[in-house]
């Protein structure tokens, strides 16, 4: 066994590896990224029913209501980014952070008659934390501008939808 | 004595101490000025009592309630047990990097302490890399995280402490996990003492690996401790999210594990020098990577609760001197550093080499999930996230030839083997696998944890029969046997318990890939049966804690009418932050946990319902019991005489000086 054909095992063993490794990734990247959309985008292209999306906004103040489905608690609740508003059915524990009037972010599918199942909900985890994807997404729909002070909450953003569509 | 301004004083001491332990022994090494070099112990010492006194300031500072401190009024309240607030110091942002530079500068002191029987030149360089680090860090901590910093006026009572981080586990997960962050700190400066010297041979391999070890063993107990705390804590029944800020831990761990293994060979066949001295750079750099990604806010994690870009220019421009300027010295010396022993395919070597690679696969595969998402958001302005689909898609299929090749690896003799004679040694544990294989059919459902179950079966009877054949059962007598167990190396024990720890863990994995959950709304005294067990809510009541009030439900599981154990979830309310949190109740006998968390109260009165969690997690306790067998095994091979740090051979060191 020379120098040279040890190295070129080497080679081959490194570039098989890496290979598989990037096929393997690859091929995860495609099935498995998930997309982070707000309520409003949820609203004008609704993805496919079968796609895992990251939906996040606001609780809308008093919209959260509890019913026992087959012995399991199912939460409802209104998501809006001010825009629109989607429901968002979700069986489970609420994460003890979870708040009406505050951020969250929740993991699941749209399902056909428009509202959402999720399989995961995610608050946020101090009181002056708001997920990333939710201040970006209202930063970008003008609904809060950091520059002018603390974010408004949900009970406000309704009014203000309300505003929009009565004139 | 011990006040903010004292502590403050010891921290800028400590860092005008560090950036003469950079300049003076590096200078004299240069020079070939021995005295100048000499310094380097000395100067590591002081630097650490400096640190030593200015952490220990900051502990008395919130043990005496000192809220004229910003630090303690932010992190700290007067009603806090006192254990809380004492681990609080580490549980922020400024304490935790006081923490790092503390635990850097212990590492320090231990190169001085144990390095004694190093060449000088070599333990000069060594420390002055150690004191740079040192003193970036403590230049980050002067200049934008002043864990001194005065209020005023000063707060009546401080804020509190984020609930959650309330908690024994949690507060001794840090200082674990940044000595192993840290600890790789030391294998790091080797490489570039190494890089600067343009010499690596068996010689510094043997000094390299103890601390490459060490910081190992913390890493991976830290690891284990931070999943075991998401697992009992956050009560989500799960124990590893493939979060931003996991991953940070497992990258360096993914990389370290590689270093452990390269520096073998470096150390007995003079081979894989340049790889090995990459491998030492790659694993700081990622650890540094890894304090950026948990300490600014480029990665949006469930985790941040410490964000602040402002800092994160200032740990960048460090980053990038540390990484950068260690890359490019590589760039510009690893030719100059020669190649040794041939060796073939089939071999020990071979089969490190192929740990090796398998392992950066692994390494490369975690590193572009985690980051993919945040340079999507800054290119394309796309929100992303990747999941525990994707990991598990993309790093199970590499991880079922690396458990493979690990049984086979200790089996090979270096250089070169025999086919028929290796797999003659494998052949018992290649039945114990096949039982295994059955067993996994019986137990475990779908094809991957299966494969995986019996590939870990397979990795821990490899390596107790290559124990047994070694001490040589079969054809020598007791006597015999135990005298040459006493006689085989520890490090070969230690390598033993190490993969029969990583088998343990990848069972509790397989395993827990069966856990079984169910959500349930009843009323006191209702029954929910989940996989063969009745649960039973029997009371629910409320009692006032220390600093929370609480909500605690009694649960009784029974098996065919049998009462295993009651269980006490509770859900407590924490009224100076207006937080709530769950306190998980776990019964478990080390081969299934039975976890229950109690949820919302509905309704009051006879009428009232709650909502409860119930989980079954078989084998859950084996995940972070093999991380303990892990680094239980890499302190055993520590403890072998050939690596003791402070007996490599006298003429190996000899020859260096020389050299």
């Amino acid at each position: 066994m020379t120098r040279k054909t040890r190295r070129l095992w080497i080679v081959i063993a490194c570039l098989a590896c890496i290979s598989s490794a990037a096929a393997l990734t690859l091929r995860a990247f495609s099935s498995n990224i998930v997309f982070f959309m707000a309520p409003s985008q949820v609203k004008a292209h609704p993805p496919a029913p079968d796609r895992t999306i990251r939906l996040g906004g606001m609780v809308m103040a008093g919209s959260l209501h509890r019913i026992t489905e087959n012995g399991a608690p199912v939460n409802s609740f209104n998501v809006t980014d001010g825009q629109a508003a989607v429901e968002v059915h979700y069986t489970g524990i609420l994460p003890d952070l979870f708040r009406e009037g505050q951020s969250v972010v929740a993991l699941g599918t749209v399902q056909k008659d428009g509202g959402f199942t999720a399989s995961e909900v995610l608050a946020k985890h101090d009181e002056t934390y708001m997920p990333k994807e939710v201040a970006e997404e209202l930063k970008r729909t003008g609904k809060w501008d950091p520059r002018f002070g603390k974010a408004p909450d949900a009970a406000s953003w309704d009014t203000m939808t309300a505003k929009k569509a009565g004139g | 004595m011990f006040g903010p301004e004292q502590g403050h004083f010891a921290l800028a001491l400590a860092c005008v101490l560090a950036l003469i332990q950079f300049v003076v022994p590096l200078w004299g090494a240069h020079k070939r000025n021995a005295r100048l070099v000499a310094m380097a112990p000395f100067l590591a010492v002081s630097q650490l009592l400096a640190l030593a006194i200015s952490f220990f300031s900051l502990v008395m500072c919130a043990v005496h309630d000192d809220f004229s401190v910003q630090n303690v009024a932010a992190n700290s309240a007067a009603s806090k047990p006192l254990l809380y607030k004492i681990t609080g110091v580490w549980g922020n942002h400024e304490g935790s990097v006081l923490l790092w530079t503390l635990i850097l500068g212990v590492c320090g002191a231990a190169v001085s302490a144990f390095g004694r029987n190093l060449p000088d030149i070599l333990r000069g360089r060594v420390l002055a890399i150690l004191g740079g680090v040192s003193a970036g860090f403590q230049l980050f901590c002067l200049l934008t995280s002043d864990p001194f910093d005065r209020v005023f006026p000063a707060p009546m009572d401080g804020q509190g402490m984020n609930p959650l981080l309330q908690d024994p586990g949690l507060a001794f997960h840090p200082p674990i996990l940044y000595t192993g962050y840290v600890g790789f700190a030391v294998p790091f400066a080797f490489a570039v003492a190494a890089l600067l010297e343009g010499r690596v041979d068996a010689a510094w391999g043997r000094w390299v690996r103890p601390w490459a070890v060490a910081a190992w063993c913390f890493l991976t107990c830290g690891i284990a401790l931070g999943s075991w705390w998401s697992y009992y804590v956050l009560g989500w029944g799960g124990y590893w999210f493939w979060d931003p800020v996991e991953n940070a831990s497992l990258i360096p761990w993914l990389t370290g594990t590689a270093l452990v293994h390269s520096a073998i060979v470096v150390e007995k066949r003079e081979g894989l020098k340049i790889w090995t001295v990459l491998l030492a750079i790659a694993t700081f750099s990622f650890s540094l990577s890894g304090t950026f990604l948990v300490r600014s806010g480029i990665l949006n994690s469930v985790h941040a609760f410490a964000n602040d870009p402002a800092r994160g220019v200032f740990i960048l421009a460090l980053l990038a001197l540390v990484i950068g300027g260690s890359l490019a010295l590589f760039a510009w010396r690893a030719p100059s550093l020669t190649s040794g022993g041939l060796f073939s395919p089939v071999s020990r070597e071979g089969s490190l080499v192929l740990n090796n690679i398998l392992l950066c696969s692994i390494c490369a595969v975690v590193v572009t999930g985690t980051m993919y998402p945040p340079f999507m958001q800054l290119l394309a302005g796309r929100t992303i996230s990747v999941g525990k689909p994707f990991f598990d898609a993309a790093t199970i299929p590499l991880t079922i030839p690396l458990l493979l090749a690990m049984g086979i690896g200790t089996a090979l003799p270096w250089k070169r083997a025999q086919l028929a004679r290796t797999f003659s040694h494998l052949f018992v544990a290649a039945i114990i696998a096949a039982i295994g294989l059955m067993l996994c059919f019986w137990k475990f459902s779908g094809a991957l944890p299966i494969a995986c179950g019996a590939l870990a079966i397979w990795v821990m009877a490899a390596s107790v029969t290559d124990i047994l054949r070694r001490v040589g059962l079969g054809h020598s007598s007791m006597s015999d046997m135990l005298a040459r167990a006493r006689n085989l190396p520890r490090s070969s024990w230690g390598a033993a318990l190490a993969h029969i720890g990583a088998g343990i863990t990848v069972l509790g994995l397989c395993g827990m890939s069966g856990a079984q959950h169910a959500i349930v709304e009843i009323h006191v005294g209702e029954t929910r049966s989940l996989a063969g067990d009745d649960w039973t809510l029997l009371n629910v009541h409320d009692y006032a804690g220390p600093n929370y009030r609480a909500m605690q439900a009694d649960i009784a599981i029974r098996h065919n009418g049998k009462l295993i154990t009651t269980l006490h979830p509770e859900k407590r309310d924490f009224t100076t932050q207006n937080q709530t949190t769950t306190e998980v109740a776990i019964h478990t006998n080390f081969i299934t946990d039975l976890y229950g968390v109690v949820g919302d109260r509905h309704g009051t009165g006879a009428d009232a319902t709650y909502v409860l969690r119930l989980h079954r997690n078989p084998l859950a306790p084996w995940m972070w019991l093999g991380g303990l067998v892990m680094a239980i095994g890499g302190a055993f091979s520590l403890s072998d005489r050939r690596l003791r740090v402070g007996a490599p051979k006298r003429a190996a060191a000899r020859n260096m000086v020389q050299a």
